[in-house]
C-alpha cells in the first residue's frame, strides 16, 4: 500500500532522513520510534509531501506519489498532526467537512450526500456529535484532537498517516484515540503508519514498529524484536527493562531510574521475624521482591511484611481474600505491602532458621501440617475433599535473583520438601504411598536485591544447595514438631 | 432558515438602507421619487451626478478593502491583517502617486494605467512584507507580519514624502488624495475601478474553501489536498488587485478590511464561504456611511473619509490585539 525506497530529504541540503526503505501492506499499522531529532516526524513529512525528498521514492498505492495531485493524494492518505492552537473560531461541524474538501471539485462544488454521510459517519465515529455546532476551540485538547481525527477518516482515506497524535492528551483520551484507529484498520482495512513517542504505546497499537537513529532505520519489524533492552537501551541512551505485558502477548518497558545510591546497602536476618499467638510475621525496612502462592498479595511483586496466619481447622469464609484483608488490616498491616498466608499449624510450630553460605544467608520459615498429605502421582484417581492441612514455605535470600533464579528456588524448595517428607515417612492416607506435599501448599520466595548477584538456584550452586539444605532441615523438623503435637501413630 | 440565509438578508438590507442614506442626505435632501419621477432636474442631477457615483465609488472601495482584509487575515491566520496594516495600501500609493509623478501613461492600459500601477505597487509591497516577515520569523507571529507592515509602511510612506516635495503644484491634489476621500468622483471612476473589484473579488471567492483550510495552517491545508502555493498565489494577487484599484481611485483608506471581517466574524462565524462575501457586502455599507459622516458631521466642511474610518478602526484595533494577546493563542 505504502512503498518507500532509499528516501532521503529534510529541510535543506542536508538530508536529516537518510536512505529510508520500508513498505507498508493493506491494513497494517506500522509506528516509527526514535529518540528526539532521530527524524521520525521529518520522515513523516517527507512522506506527505510537506518536506522535500533529495533521493528515492514514496509509491503510493503502486504509483510514485509525484503523479499524483495534490487533491488525488489527500483522497489517498489523510494526515493527523500534532494537537495545536489556532486563531479563528470554527464549528465542529464545519472542522470535520474541511476532511471533504479533496473529494469536492468545480466552481460551485455543491455538498454532496456523499459528503454528508461521510461527516456524520466520522462525527458518531470518534463520539463528537453532540458538540457539531460548538464552536471547536471550547473543547478541551482531549475532545479538539477526536475532532482532528474525524477530519481525517471524513477524508476515507485507505492510508493514515499520524504524527504523535497523542501528545498532550491524558491516558483516557491516548486510549480512546488509538482504539479508533485500531478500529478503522480492523473494520476498512486502514493502512496506519504513526509516529510515537511513547515506546509502550507504540508496542501496544502496532504490528510493526520501526526504531530510526541519525536519520537512519536502527531496526524494522515485530514490536518484541524491537522492544529489546539492548536496542531501546542503546538507541536511546537510557537504561531501561522490558517485561511482558501482564494482559497481552506485547512487549513493554520500564526505566531504570538511578536512585540505587539513595539506599543505602541491607540485610535482612532471623531477628526481623516475630511469633505471636496467631500468626508468624516477617517485617522489614525495605521491600522485598518477592514472588508466591499466598492468599493476599500472590504472584510476583515488591513487599515489606509477610504474615502466615494461623486459622482454625474448621475455618471458612464466603470470600477468603475479603476476610483475610479484613484480618491483616486489623493488626496494622498496609495492605499493599503485606503478603498473607494461612495454615491451620499453630504458630509455635513455626520453624524458623537462618542458613550462611558464601555469598550471603538464607532465611527458612516452614510450618508443616501433615494431615492431609498428598502423593502427587495418585492424586488425578482420587477425589479427595478440600482440608486445611498445608505446608507453608518461605524462603528468604539476602542477594540479587534474576527471574530464573526465582523459579529454580522455586523447584529446589519443592524438592526438598518432598524429599523431607519421604525421610519423615509421610503417607498420602487414601493411597497408602509416600506423600509429596499435602492439597494446599504454599511457597514464598524473597529476594533483597542487594549484595552479591546469584544468576542460579538449581541444587548445584552455593544458593541452591543453601536453600535444598535448608528448607529439607526444617521441613522435617517442622513435621516431627507437627507429629509430637498431634500425637503421630509410628 | 438558517443563520448563512439571515446573515446575508441582514447586509443586504443594511447595504439598501446604507446606499440610500448616502444619497438622499446632505445640503439638499433628496426625496425618494427623484429615482423614477426626473421632473425636478436639480434633484435629479444631484442624485445621479453627484451623489450615487459617489455612493457606488464609496461602495466599492469598502467591499474591496473589506473582503482583501478578510482573505488577509485568514491566509496569515492574523486578525490583525489588513491592506493598510501590512503597509500593502501604502505600496499601491506608491505606484499610483508614481505614475502621476512621471506622467506615466501605458497606451494599451490608456485610463488603466494608474490602477494598474498601483496594483502592481500592491502585489509587490505584499510579497516583500511576507518574504521578510518569513525571513525574520519563519512561524510568522502575529507581530512580525505587522512589524513588518509598519517597517514598509513607513519607509514607502517617506518616498511619498519625498515625491510630493518634489512636485509643485499637483501637490494640494496628491495630499488630499492621499487622506483617502472617494469625493467628486464621476462615473468614469466607477467604470476604471470596477471590473478589477470583480476579477479580484472573483479569485478570493474561488478561494473560500481553500481559505477555511488554511486557517488551520499551512500544513494542514496542503494535507487536506489544498495546493498550497497554488491558492496562496492566487489569494495574494487577488487582495493586491483590490487593495491598489480601491487606492488608485480613493487613496489610502485606513482600517476597513481590519473592522468589516472582525464584525462580521463576530456576528457570522468565520466560515470564508459566507465571511468573504458578507464582508464585501458590509465593507460597502460601512465606507458608504462613513462618507456620509464624513460630509456632513462638520458641513459645509468635509472630512476625509479616512479620518472616519481610523477613528473606528484604531480603537478596534486595539482591543482585537489586547483580545488575541490575553488569549494567548498566537
Amino acid at each position: 500500500m505504502l512503498k518507500v525506497d532509499n528516501l532521503s530529504g529534510g529541510y535543506g541540503k542536508e538530508p536529516i532522513v537518510k536512505n529510508i526503505s520500508f513498505s507498508v501492506e493493506k491494513g497494517e499499522v506500522l509506528g516509527i520510534l526514535g529518540p528526539n531529532g532521530s527524524g521520525k516526524s521529518t520522515l513523516l513529512k517527507i512522506i506527505s509531501g510537506i518536506l522535500p525528498k533529495l533521493e528515492g521514492t514514496v509509491e503510493i498505492d503502486g504509483k510514485d506519489s509525484a503523479v499524483y495531485s495534490q487533491k488525488q493524494f489527500a483522497r489517498k492518505v489523510a494526515v493527523l498532526p500534532q494537537l495545536h492552537a489556532h486563531a479563528f473560531s470554527h464549528s465542529v461541524k464545519d472542522t470535520v467537512a474541511l476532511g471533504r474538501y479533496p473529494h469536492q471539485s468545480g466552481l460551485f462544488s455543491s455538498w454532496s450526500n456523499e459528503d454528508e454521510r461521510a461527516v456524520n459517519e466520522a462525527l458518531a465515529y470518534t463520539g463528537v456529535t453532540r458538540y457539531s455546532d460548538t464552536p471547536i476551540e471550547l473543547l478541551s485538547g482531549g475532545e479538539q484532537q477526536r475532532v482532528f481525527v474525524a477530519q481525517a477518516l471524513a477524508q476515507e482515506a485507505p492510508i493514515l498517516l499520524l504524527d504523535e497524535p497523542t501528545n498532550h492528551l491524558d491516558i483516557a483520551h491516548q486510549q480512546q484515540l488509538l482504539d479508533t484507529i485500531r478500529k478503522q484498520k480492523n473494520e476498512k482495512g486502514v493502512t496506519v503508519v504513526s509516529v510515537f513517542h511513547d515506546i509502550n504505546l507504540a508496542s501496544l497499537y502496532c504490528d510493526r514498529l520501526l526504531l530510526m537513529e541519525n536519520g537512519r532505520i536502527a531496526t524494522i519489524g515485530d514490536p518484541k524484536d524491537v522492544i529489546q533492552e539492548t536496542t531501546i537501551g542503546t538507541v536511546y541512551n537510557a537504561r531501561v527493562k522490558t517485561q511482558p505485558h501482564p494482559e497481552l502477548p506485547k512487549p513493554q518497558m520500564t526505566l531504570l531510574p538511578d536512585t540505587k545510591e539513595e539506599e543505602k546497602p541491607f540485610t535482612v536476618n532471623k531477628q526481623q521475624f516475630t511469633v505471636s499467638a496467631d500468626h508468624v510475621s516477617f517485617k522489614v525496612d525495605q521491600p522485598l521482591k518477592t514472588i508466591s502462592s499466598a492468599v493476599t498479595n500472590p504472584g510476583m511483586g515488591w513487599y515489606r511484611a509477610f504474615v502466615n496466619r494461623h486459622v482454625d481447622a474448621n475455618y471458612n469464609a464466603d470470600d477468603v481474600k475479603a476476610e483475610m484483608a479484613d484480618y491483616l488490616g486489623k493488626r496494622g498491616y498496609h495492605l499493599t505491602d503485606t503478603v498473607g498466608m494461612m495454615t491451620a499449624v499453630t504458630t509455635e510450630h513455626a520453624e524458623i532458621g537462618e542458613y550462611k553460605g558464601e555469598f550471603g544467608s538464607v532465611l527458612i520459615m516452614v510450618t508443616a501440617g501433615v494431615g492431609n498429605a498428598v502423593d502427587v502421582s495418585e492424586s488425578l484417581t482420587r477425589d479427595r475433599e478440600q482440608r486445611i492441612g498445608t505446608i507453608n514455605t518461605w524462603v528468604i535470600v539476602n542477594g540479587h535473583l534474576p527471574d530464573e533464579a526465582f523459579i529454580q528456588a522455586m523447584i529446589t524448595a519443592t524438592e526438598a520438601k518432598t524429599k523431607a517428607l519421604q525421610t519423615e515417612d509421610i503417607k498420602d492416607p487414601l493411597t497408602g504411598t509416600i506423600a509429596t506435599g499435602t492439597s494446599t501448599d504454599s511457597l514464598l520466595i524473597a529476594a533483597t536485591q542487594e549484595g552479591e548477584h546469584l544468576p542460579y538456584a538449581g541444587p548445584i550452586t552455593p544458593l541452591g544447595k543453601l536453600i535444598g539444605h535448608g528448607v529439607y532441615d526444617s521441613t522435617v523438623r517442622a513435621v516431627q514438631a507437627y507429629k509430637k503435637a498431634k500425637v503421630w501413630p509410628s | 432558515m438558517n443563520k448563512a440565509t439571515i446573515a446575508y438578508i441582514v447586509s443586504a438590507a443594511t447595504l439598501i438602507v446604507a446606499v440610500w442614506l448616502g444619497v438622499s442626505i446632505g445640503t439638499v435632501k433628496i426625496p425618494i421619487q427623484t429615482f423614477w419621477d426626473s421632473t425636478d432636474t436639480t434633484a435629479s442631477n444631484i442624485l445621479w451626478k453627484i451623489r450615487m457615483p459617489r455612493v457606488i465609488l464609496a461602495g466599492l472601495v469598502g467591499a474591496s478593502l473589506a473582503i482583501a482584509g478578510a482573505a488577509f487575515q485568514g491566509l496569515l491566520k492574523n486578525p490583525l491583517a489588513d491592506p493598510y496594516t501590512l503597509g500593502v495600501s501604502s505600496g499601491a500609493s506608491v505606484g499610483a502617486v508614481m505614475t502621476l509623478f512621471f506622467g506615466l501613461s501605458i497606451p494599451i492600459l490608456g485610463p488603466y494605467t494608474l490602477p494598474v500601477f498601483s496594483m502592481a505597487g500592491a502585489a509587490l509591497t505584499m510579497f516583500l512584507v511576507i518574504g521578510f516577515a518569513k525571513l525574520v520569523d519563519r512561524s510568522m507571529k502575529m507581530e512580525t507580519i505587522i512589524l513588518t507592515g509598519i517597517i514598509f509602511g513607513s519607509f514607502l510612506g517617506s518616498v511619498l514624502s519625498l515625491m510630493i516635495a518634489l512636485t509643485g503644484e499637483e501637490l494640494r491634489q496628491i495630499i488630499g488624495w492621499l487622506l483617502g476621500s472617494v469625493s467628486m468622483r464621476s462615473w468614469n471612476y466607477i467604470l476604471m475601478v470596477l471590473p478589477f473589484v470583480v476579477i479580484g473579488s472573483f479569485i478570493l471567492w474561488l478561494n473560500r474553501r481553500e481559505l477555511n483550510a488554511m486557517l488551520f495552517g499551512e500544513e494542514r491545508a496542503h494535507h487536506l489536498g489544498v495546493n498550497v502555493k497554488r491558492r496562496k498565489f492566487m489569494i495574494l494577487i487577488g487582495g493586491s488587485v483590490l487593495t491598489g484599484s480601491a487606492v488608485a481611485v480613493s487613496g489610502t483608506i485606513g482600517f476597513v478590511g481590519l473592522v468589516v471581517p472582525h464584525m462580521t466574524r463576530l456576528m457570522w462565524g468565520s466560515d470564508h464561504r459566507h465571511l468573504l462575501t458578507l464582508s464585501f457586502m458590509n465593507g460597502a455599507s460601512l465606507l458608504i456611511i462613513c462618507d456620509l459622516i464624513a460630509r456632513t458631521i462638520i458641513s459645509p466642511t468635509e472630512l476625509p473619509v479616512g479620518v472616519i474610518t481610523a477613528f473606528i478602526g484604531a480603537p478596534v484595533f486595539a482591543y482585537i490585539f489586547y483580545r488575541q494577546r490575553r488569549k494567548g493563542a498566537m
